[in-house]
């Protein structure tokens, strides 16, 4: 390493790494190792929300068929699935994917990771908030599993939760003790997500190493800042519409119950509020969340899509100005989940506008992700095939869209399995395939070693056709009517076509074989761990900070806090040739890149 | 790098897959829109096919691209990337081109959702029921023959709505606990029943017959069974004579639980 810290004094400031095992693994203060808290976690409660799915999708294609290994459960009603576990499953099965999962994997797990790293930072701003920031996720995590086991079970109003349904005790068995359970573990991943969010904005302001200037800083920081600021500012909405629909359960409150509201003819009137006041304020969190689980996505797939094609990022800024539209727009949509909820229409009309323009940062970023790559010199690695599946299947998630954006289409599609296939085709298609890209980039880092790329290739293969398999077809049963969260569609006669059924089976079949796919990469996962090849410090050729310190990196990361001399995407500059890469720590000419990695 | 051109044709494969189902889609009535039947649903099909077909033309393009990009700069000994940063020109023109798409897309629903949803393009006419969800059954209550509701004569049936087909129609939705929501996929007509709001909706139906009615929001256990039986009369006669019958029925089983009540 040649020196060119230019005695920035941030040395001296390194504190001695934890001895005990419980300081350094467990209740760590370390970014790296509490990003893998976080990683491992998410990837455990994958699998549990991955089985509550397929426990729907086989509902969906045979009704009141015995579900293979658990339906002993309910033997005492013939083996068959009653249909509260089945509104029990798809809600669990969005409650851990969102607030378990995705989120806690790009900001938590990624977030955590990456930033100090990319920046050129030792750690987070505030490590100590930081670690509380995971540890109040596992409240969160043992009061939804124990909900399982309450008398009533789980939460079964949807992972909306919509009041009433949501709110009275007495509207179904989910609401009893497992809707108090689900609302208080959401408010310890609120406070979780809330302390990450603040410590992210506070590190990315505050201690980017000399030289990072804002336009300097790779994509996945700046979406990251973004994510993070949103979260900031709609949790603490959440989180009032989470109490008062407490308070609603248990003192009677009333925020969500209509005036003079006589409940289920008991002769006992209540109410003074109004129901859709909860979708209002439930969107204004949740809408900027789907933003959440996505722009991390979009910003690691820029990085990695850049990386790969050998080539600068195409249009930096127009990236970051799309990211910072998305988040500004972000805010001013969340009526277009409530077009026929009885809202006054004319609002409906404005949300609409608002709805198709923040379709267009997302039109600019896969145009500059495809621009990115023309002219490069693509390499086929597991990551870059994740992220490239990323681009294509986002595009389809992004265009249909703008189907229920459209208010007269949204009016028969809304609630139908079209929005269900859109929604996979976001989450899955593009947040998860930009997760399974990143884990397979950063793995190296992370770890200090390689993971297996052939069985990488076989596992995006499998991936990227089961996932098809699985999703596409629902817009086709959505639009021809199919209603979501339906325990049996064969109860209506357009649905029992064998058209329907059919598809219904075979998005079941992909959805079974896509689980199983999965293992392959839990597989190469573990094994990589302890028994694969060795990482260099920059496997992959990359410019970011983080490939300039060891794989894995030390406690306190850089030895030296480096200085930013360029901007992240300097490939295939001639002014290094014949490298390709110019990391950003690389202070001269072409030559002493070459010899220095 | 061969083998790497491979992985072209597994994403073309999965563009022609998407694109492959929605060809096919209209060739099987299992796949298609439900068979529309209502002045409003003609509409909002056009406005589908409009957006599909924009929708579908930038899909199959970003798809080509895609590939063509994948097939063409793959990684070659000898041959270097470009060294570009990105270009203005382009960024403005791929920024103008899909914003007036979107824009005009907006611009162009806003009549048909005005027409269906706005209060003052609400038909004039008397309602011909009041709707009540309710876990987990759809209560219709039919003005009689002074045709006025909440009067000594009105109809009640559960989970079975007549009305008369080409006569705009209008109902008056409530509900009674949780949200429920009130989907006819054969008219194109969705609204949720909120305790606490009477919401109007109106609609038409060009074509007599029986439908379904769906409940479109989760309002707990129940929720998969509440549907409806749809009647579409051919006249205003026949609704009419349905009614008397069915008015006829209630007051027999009414004098009946009357007298056993009384012990008779």
């Amino acid at each position: 390493m040649s020196d060119h810290s230019h005695g920035h004094g941030h040395d001296d400031h390194i504190h001695p790494a934890p001895a005990s095992f419980l300081t350094k693994y467990v209740f760590s203060i370390d970014h790296k190792v509490i990003g893998i808290q976080f990683l491992i976690s998410g990837l455990i409660m994958f699998w549990v929300g991955g089985l509550l799915a397929l426990a729907v999708r086989w509902q969906l294609a045979w009704p009141w068929k015995p579900i293979p290994i658990v339906s002993g459960i309910w033997a005492e009603y013939g083996y068959r699935l009653p249909p509260e576990v089945y509104n029990k499953l798809f809600t669990m099965h969005a409650t851990v994917m969102i607030f378990f999962v995705i989120v806690p994997l790009l900001t938590g797990a990624f977030g955590n990771f990456l930033i100090p790293l990319m920046i050129g930072a030792r750690d987070m701003a505030f490590p100590k908030l930081n670690m509380y920031s995971y540890w109040f996720m596992w409240p969160a995590i043992i009061l939804m599993s124990y909900s399982f086991f309450a008398p009533g079970g789980s939460a079964e109003a949807g992972w909306t939760s919509y009041p009433t349904l949501a709110s009275f005790t007495w509207s179904t068995t989910g609401s009893f003790n497992g809707q108090t359970l689900w609302l208080a573990s959401l408010l310890f991943a609120g406070v979780s997500s809330l302390m990450g969010s603040i410590n992210y904005i506070t590190t990315i302001i505050m201690l980017r190493a000399p030289g990072m200037k804002m336009f300097r800083l790779p994509m996945t920081v700046w979406a990251m800042l973004i994510t993070a600021i949103l979260q900031a500012f709609a949790l603490p909405v959440l989180t009032a519409a989470l109490i008062m629909q407490l308070l609603d359960r248990f003192i009677g409150t009333n925020f969500f119950a209509p005036a003079n509201w006589m409940v289920a003819n008991s002769g006992n009137v209540v109410g003074g509020g109004q129901v859709l006041l909860y979708q209002h304020l439930f969107w204004f969190y949740s809408h900027p969340a789907v933003y959440i689980m996505i722009l991390p996505a979009m910003g690691m797939v820029s990085d990695i899509i850049s990386t790969f094609s050998r080539k600068p990022l195409f249009g930096y800024k127009p990236m970051v100005f799309s990211v910072s539209a998305i988040a500004g727009l972000g805010f001013i949509v969340w009526g277009h989940h409530m077009f026929q909820s009885g809202m006054n229409p004319a609002l409906g009309a404005t949300f609409m506008l608002s709805t198709m323009m923040i379709a267009l940062p997302s039109a600019i970023k896969t145009f500059n992700w495809l621009g990115t790559m023309w002219g490069g010199r693509i390499q086929f690695t597991t990551p870059m095939l994740f992220a490239i599946g990323f681009v294509a299947m986002f595009v389809i998630g992004g265009l249909s869209g703008i189907f229920m954006a459209a208010t007269p289409v949204d009016m028969h599609i809304h609630d139908t399995y079209y929005i269900v296939g859109h929604i996979h085709y976001v989450l899955f298609g593009g947040s998860t395939f930009g997760i399974l890209a990143g884990i397979y980039y950063w793995f190296p880092k992370m770890f200090g070693r390689m993971m297996d790329d052939r069985l990488g290739k076989i596992h995006f293969l499998l991936t990227f056709i089961f996932f098809n398999g699985t999703f596409f077809l629902m817009h086709i049963v959505g639009m021809h009517g199919h209603p979501r969260r339906i325990a049996d569609p064969t109860v209506y006669e357009f649905l029992r076509g064998s058209g329907v059924v059919g598809m219904n089976q075979f998005m079941t079949i992909n959805a079974i074989l896509l689980g199983f796919a999965q293992l392959i990469v839990v597989y190469n996962f573990i094994y990589s761990l302890f028994f694969g090849p060795k990482a260099p410090a920059n496997p992959w050729n990359s410019n970011t900070l983080e490939w300039a310190c060891p794989s894995p990196p030390p406690y306190y990361n850089f030895l030296k806090i480096p200085t930013v001399y360029r901007m992240a995407y300097e490939y295939s500059a001639d002014a290094v040739a014949p490298v390709d890469y110019w990391p950003q720590d690389q202070p001269a000419s072409g030559e002493s890149v070459a010899s220095s990695h | 790098m061969k083998i790497d051109r491979f992985w072209t044709f597994v994403f073309a494969l999965g563009a022609i897959f998407a694109t492959g189902c929605f060809l096919y889609a209209p060739l099987n009535d299992d796949w298609w829109l439900i068979p529309n039947v209502s002045s409003v649903g003609k509409e909002i099909d056009h406005l589908f096919m409009i957006i599909l077909a924009i929708t579908g033309v930038v899909f199959v393009g970003t798809q080509i691209v895609l590939c063509y990009v994948l097939w063409k700069f793959i990684d070659q000994p000898g041959r270097k990337a470009q060294y570009v940063h990105g270009q203005m020109k382009l960024e403005v023109i791929w920024t103008i081109i899909p914003a007036s798409i979107l824009v005009f897309l907006a611009l162009y629903q806003m009549g048909t959702w005005a027409k269906i949803k706005f209060r003052s393009s609400l038909p004039k006419v008397q309602p011909v029921a009041e709707v009540t969800g309710r876990q987990f059954q759809w209560v219709f209550r039919y003005a009689g023959e002074d045709r006025r509701l909440h009067t000594d004569d009105d109809v009640f049936t559960v989970n079975d709505f007549h009305f008369v087909q080409d006569e705009p129609t209008v109902i008056h939705l409530k509900s009674a606990d949780v949200l429920h929501s009130f989907f006819l996929p054969s008219l194109r007509i969705k609204q949720d029943a909120v305790p606490g709001l009477t919401i109007p909706v109106w609609f038409d139906s060009s074509s007599a017959g029986k439908f379904e009615l769906v409940c479109a929001e989760l309002c707990g256990w129940g929720h998969y069974k509440m549907r409806g039986n749809v009647t579409v009369h051919q006249s205003q006669q026949e609704f009419e004579e349905w009614l008397k019958k069915t008015k006829a029925e209630q007051d027999r089983d009414q004098i009946a639980l009357a007298k056993a009540a009384n012990g008779g």
